[in-house]
């Protein structure tokens, strides 16, 4: 199998890989770019722990090969902090217990912040729906919802 | 696996026609994607149509109708308020498929061309009476939604024929369209039964109206008799118990891992009634 | 200070600062079991039967090992013989032997260059099968003429004439069953279904395992316990476990699915096979569903006799359950201890069979056999309070177990706290809301042991007045800070200044894994006593420095001070001086504990839900859920909400829509989250909770597990408020809108 060369940037960096037309961008991410924070718990786009964005939209990045990042802008977990700044999401959700294992959580950091960009100010149940790709097992997502509500609320007031 | 990118769909169809093995079209990827790494199907040939210009648009035509590029995601189409606006049905159903990440990809022309019964999207379009371009090795046609499904996982599209684009008709005044599902949760299945209405009203008065139902036979079902059950009423308890005993009799459910053939048959008829009450209420009078 | 001397008034334990592995596991920077890779790695790949039953007949990987990048196949063939008992059947898990016994069963694997690589030459490895009648069923396996799985598999228990998938029996009971259900007013029985569901931890088993033809081997591993992996790898591959040195990951999950091992000997046969070249392995999804460790499907008849104030008079369960193809793995010795446990009942018959099935191999689910036990036990309660006219709570106060009661299955009480729980889901206001039309509520309790078992702790003072705590149980929900939380409270230092380190087997003495709700309870105790050690060796310090004597020390917020007048006038002397100087004043300070504890103290607790199911679809919406469980003394209370938050998620799912779906060819049709329907965030509403103490007497905090109990009530909770909301009796899991749409109909 012959592989293709990709250039893509990831969290503001020009980065470059050989992709095999089989493997997924998770699969890139994670064995050749070395960014193991998004995680594969299903590889059928039911689990939401590989979200990422692409070009701005949320996407399980199980659900995108590879070789379609040419040329796109993606942002994953290792990104959300900036120069060793917090996102509130990340801030809450250790504040809020809003994780147990951890597992599902870069996902849930990276749902829910796509959420807030476009909704600053969303229902419990706008939450619910929104987050219903991002399967955690661990809490009963009381502690996430709240997380991501206190979170909204504290970007609300700051801007 | 080749996967080629093309930049024209004649590019891709002669792609296509020239393949000889397993050949797959690529938009959203929802299901190729999950195909492909379940070992179900991996193609020898992955044409990802996605760098073809004006698959990513969403155009209104002269006639005031709508033309969807085959790139066009959940998401983009439900962000487009004119078209929500006319079509809220079409766009309903294509936003019950999977989760907002899958919104972020997935495409109409996929839902369709995965020849699943249960596609969310497919029954809205059938009922608005929507049309697919196809295009091939011999031309270009033009043809009705319904008459691509032939059954679970199959489409009646020849091999090198690739759907370019797919139409929605005017949408014209007091009409309205709903899509109703069930599911066992609340999210994140698939549609055990489906049902959509369109409808054109005239004051209280149905006009005319096209009832779709999926899951309930191997192909999503155009359902003559569930129109003419409310077209001529005022929606009032009569018709709509004879929506849901037309609902009913139509369904040729089989009982499997996501619902029993009763439970299909029974819910169908209750989803025609409540679809229609929501069409009807969005056409207005 | 004695243990009895600690009470409330605490400065670290009750508090909710943030963990100390937060941070890692909000950047992405936290390593998982498949985020682990060595130089010159290979990766795995797993050949598995598409047979529920089938003689192998045949294994030929010659194309696979053709193919450019494959480095190794093994097969049975390559694993040591002569194993017996539970050691067999891991191995017969691990590789399929002469029979196929489940859908998914491992028959091969290949290690080569690439993932991608190894699964093509995974398809590429021929196996002839002989396909065998199977049986997935419970009730169908323990007909007499079923196919037989394993033949011999009756253990002395099984009286003569049983059939031949029975592995066990088990009864026990006490009092006179004939007599107190004649002594009742009404006296019902009705049968109960559960379906096996899975632990649904969101990642997949992984694993890389390097070991060189000298049996020297190492192992990254996704685990509740790095030294069941160690012991169990090792028998199956006969290797000396002292030449295995494994080291947990970050966890994602377990809930009891991880304290056993599945694929985990593939990677180091794979290694070995290849040269000593590290192999990574790591499950897909359909694997872990189809080949890892679900709970059992049970098959259960509930006999309860009340009198017409509530009084339970007389009780018999027979609990038939299916664990998969080996015996031992079913949990039905469990289920029948944990029946009627929140009951006080004077009459009672027990009786177990453990069935033998062409199923995946069961492993441990969050109070293994308790919910299934609940779900016939609470719902038969609530039928006959139902049909009495009666309170579910008043009828569980009158009936439950306190303090000196002894327990239906047989040791005396200490201080337990379920009329504790069941007092405070009475003044819940949830209990008072009133309900609309097609609303119900339900109440039920639930019960768990609670678990000591083999622990090794060591604690050791840093130089700078700070301390390392390495304990052998993995962080699955937040260990990590209630032992933080619990060090800084013994040593009277801030919580900050603890590290606590989760070690690989090399580390410490044996630990059994974090499992039975026992990482807060033993990994706690025995940081205490560890702690104690380090206390008495800083007292001792000062006593040096003082030239006192050391009795005449004491230890009290971070810092050694004189006993009293007597002893003389010293400046305390804090943690951080004493360490400063340990080099020169008789070298490092540490403290190390290992025993198996016992004084776990069991866990009750009590729910109650509000549905609305809608009539025309069965659709069942929960709109309130309360928990109300006691946890001795609750170390971080955010943590231990999250054990009920999730405990009860996880038991909603059971009840409503999650089940194990196998087709007539034995076959498994939903591994896949899009089928297998765990509960999405849209699903729930929020869960309330109320943390009851009752201090647990056998620990220094007071503290009890709190991790498994909220997974009991649930099922019972849900059918009892369906049965509410709509009159029909669900008496089968799961309770999905056919089965209830179905059951509404039924009742006309």
């Amino acid at each position: 199998m012959s592989r293709i060369h990709v250039t893509a940037n990831v969290n503001g960096d020009e980065v470059e890989f050989l992709a095999d037309p089989r493997e997924t961008l998770l699969d890139c991410l994670r064995d050749h770019l070395g960014l193991t924070g998004s995680k594969e718990g299903c590889g059928t786009g039911d689990c939401g722990a590989c979200s990422v964005t692409l070009n701005g939209r949320l996407v399980s990045s199980c659900l995108v090969l590879g070789v379609e990042a040419q040329g796109a802008e993606i942002a994953t977990i290792e990104g959300m902090a900036k120069d060793g700044d917090l996102h509130p999401l990340q801030r809450k959700f250790v504040e809020h217990a809003a994780l147990q294992c951890g597992f599902c959580t870069p996902g849930f950091l990276v749902a829910a912040k796509a959420l807030l960009e476009r909704n600053p100010d969303p229902t419990e149940t706008e939450i619910r729906f929104w987050l219903a790709g991002n399967l955690c097992r661990c809490t009963g997502y009381d502690k996430i919802i709240r997380a991501v509500q206190d979170a909204a609320a504290e970007m609300r007031g700051a801007a | 696996m080749r996967y080629h990118a093309p930049a024209t769909f004649e590019e891709a169809v002669s792609i296509a026609a020239g393949a000889s093995g397993v050949t797959r079209f690529l938009a959203g990827g929802t299901d190729v994607l999950v195909q492909l790494r379940s070992g179900l199907v991996t193609p020898d040939d992955l044409i990802d149509l996605k760098k073809i210009p004006g698959t990513g648009d969403i155009t209104r035509l002269e006639d005031g109708g709508w033309r969807i590029g085959v790139a066009v995601s959940g998401a983009e189409l439900g962000a487009h308020q004119a078209l929500v606006a006319d079509w809220p049905g079409v766009v309903e159903g294509m936003e019950l498929v999977g989760s907002t990440q899958v919104q972020g990809r997935a495409t109409l022309t996929g839902n369709l061309c995965n020849g699943s019964p249960a596609a969310d999207s497919v029954p809205g379009l059938v009922a608005a009476g929507a049309n697919v371009t196809v295009q091939g090795p011999k031309g270009t046609r033009d043809i009705a939604v319904e008459a691509i499904p032939a059954g679970p996982g199959k489409t009646t599209l020849a091999p090198g024929e690739i759907i370019t684009a797919i139409t929605l008709p005017p949408r014209g005044k007091h009409a309205g369209d709903a899509y109703l599902r069930f599911i066992p949760r609340t999210e994140m299945d698939i549609a055990v039964v489906g049902c959509a209405v369109s409808l054109v009203r005239d004051g209280d008065r149905v006009v005319s109206a096209r009832v779709a139902l999926g899951a309930v036979a191997p192909t999503v079902l155009l359902v003559d008799a569930c129109a003419k059950a409310i077209e001529g009423t005022t929606l009032d308890e009569a018709a709509l118990a004879a929506l849901t005993r037309a609902a009913e009799a139509a369904a040729k459910p089989i009982s499997d891992k996501r619902g029993t053939k009763e439970f299909r048959i029974e819910v169908a008829g209750v989803l025609a009634r409540r679809a229609a009450v929501i069409a009807y209420e969005r056409a207005g009078k | 200070m004695a243990k009895d001397e600690i009470t409330k008034g605490y400065t670290w334990i009750g508090t909710t600062p943030d963990r100390p592995d937060g941070l890692d596991k909000v950047t992405g920077r936290a390593r998982y079991g498949a985020d682990f890779s060595l130089p010159n790695m290979l990766h795995g790949a797993v050949v598995r039967s598409p047979h529920a039953h089938a003689r192998i007949v045949k294994i030929d990987a010659t194309k696979a090992l053709a193919l450019t990048g494959v480095k190794a196949v093994v097969t049975r063939a390559d694993l040591p013989t002569g194993l017996t008992g539970e050691d067999l059947y891991l191995q017969e898990n691990t590789l399929a032997g002469e029979k196929a016994l489940y859908d998914g069963h491992a028959v091969a694997a290949v290690a080569a260059t690439t993932a991608l690589i190894a699964q093509d030459a995974a398809k590429l490895i021929e196996v002839e099968y002989e396909v065998l009648p199977h049986v997935t069923d419970v009730d169908e396996a323990m007909k007499p003429d079923a196919p037989v799985i394993l033949p011999g598999c009756a253990d002395h228990s099984v009286p003569e004439g049983s059939a031949p998938n029975v592995a066990r029996y088990i009864d026990f009971g006490r009092g006179d069953l004939d007599a107190g259900f004649a002594e009742a007013d009404v006296v019902r029985s009705a049968h109960y279904t559960t379906e096996a569901t899975h632990q649904g931890y969101i990642e997949p088993h992984a694993a890389v395992g390097q070991m060189g033809a000298d049996g020297k081997g190492e192992m990254w591993v996704c685990t509740q316990g790095q030294w069941y992996i160690r012991k169990m790898c090792s028998a199956v591959l006969g290797t000396d476990p002292a030449q295995l040195r494994v080291t947990p990951s970050e966890i994602g999950g377990g809930f009891g699915g991880k304290t056993t091992i599945f694929m985990e000997p593939l990677p180091l046969a794979l290694s070995k096979k290849a040269g000593g070249r590290p192999v990574k392995m790591v499950m897909t999804r359909a694997e872990v569903l189809r080949a890892t460790g679900p709970t059992a499907s049970a098959s259960m008849d509930v006999k309860m006799g009340m009198k017409k104030d509530g009084t339970i008079t007389a009780a018999r369960v027979d609990f038939r359950m299916q664990g998969g193809p080996f015996p031992g793995a079913s949990p039905v010795g469990e289920a029948l201890s944990c029946a009627f446990a929140c009951y006080d009942i004077p009459n009672l018959g027990h009786h177990g069979w453990e069935v033998l099935a062409n199923r995946p191999k069961c492993a441990a689910y969050r109070a293994p056999g308790s919910p299934m036990a609940a779900y016939a036990v609470e719902s038969m309660v609530d039928e006959l309070c139902r049909e009495l006219g009666l309170d579910p709570i008043e009828v569980r106060l009158k009936n439950g177990v306190k303090e000196g009661t002894r327990a239906s299955f047989g040791p005396k009480y200490k201080r337990i706290g379920l009329v504790e729980t069941l007092e405070a889901a009475k003044a819940h206001p949830n209990y008072a809301v009133e309900l609309g039309p097609n609303q119900g509520r339900g109440v039920a309790s639930g019960f768990w042991f609670n678990h000591g078992g083999e622990t090794s702790v060591s604690m050791a003072i840093t130089e700078d007045g700070t301390a390392q705590v390495s304990v052998g149980t993995p962080d699955i929900g937040g260990s990590r800070a209630s032992i933080a939380l619990m060090a800084a409270e013994t040593l009277g230092i801030p919580y900050e200044n603890v590290r606590v380190n989760i070690v690989e087997t090399g580390a410490l003495g044996v630990n059994e894994p974090t499992h039975g709700s026992r990482a807060t309870f033993a990994s706690g105790k025995a940081m205490w006593e560890a702690a104690q050690g380090a206390i008495k060796e800083m007292c001792k310090r000062a006593a040096q420095k003082w030239d006192i004597d050391p009795e005449a020390v004491t230890w009290k917020d971070g810092a050694a001070h004189p006993a009293g007048e007597n002893a003389g006038k010293f400046e305390p002397m804090t943690i951080k001086e004493i360490a400063a100087e340990m080099g020169k004043t008789g070298g490092p300070i540490s403290g190390h504990h290992e025993s198996t504890p016992s004084g776990a103290g069991p866990s009750f607790g009590t729910h109650v839900v509000d549905v609305e199911v809608d009539p025309e679809t069965g659709h069942t919406k929960v709109l309130r859920y309360l928990v109300v469980q006691d946890a001795g003394t609750a170390i971080h209370p955010a943590y231990v909400e999250g054990q009920y938050q999730g405990g009860a998620a996880q038991g909603i799912g059971w009840a409503l829509n999650e089940a194990y779906i196998y087709g007539q060819d034995g076959r498994l049709q939903n591994p896949i989250f899009l089928d297998y329907r765990m509960p999405v965030a849209s699903d729930l509403p929020m869960i309330d909770t109320v943390i009851v103490e009752v201090p647990n007497p056998g620990h220094p905090f007071g503290v009890r597990g709190v991790g498994e109990t909220g997974i009991t009530p649930p099922l019972p909770a849900l059918a009892n408020a369906i049965h509410a909301a709509t009159g029909a009796r669900l008496r089968k899991l799961p309770m999905n809108p056919p089965a209830v749409l179905a059951a509404i109909r039924a009742k006309g």
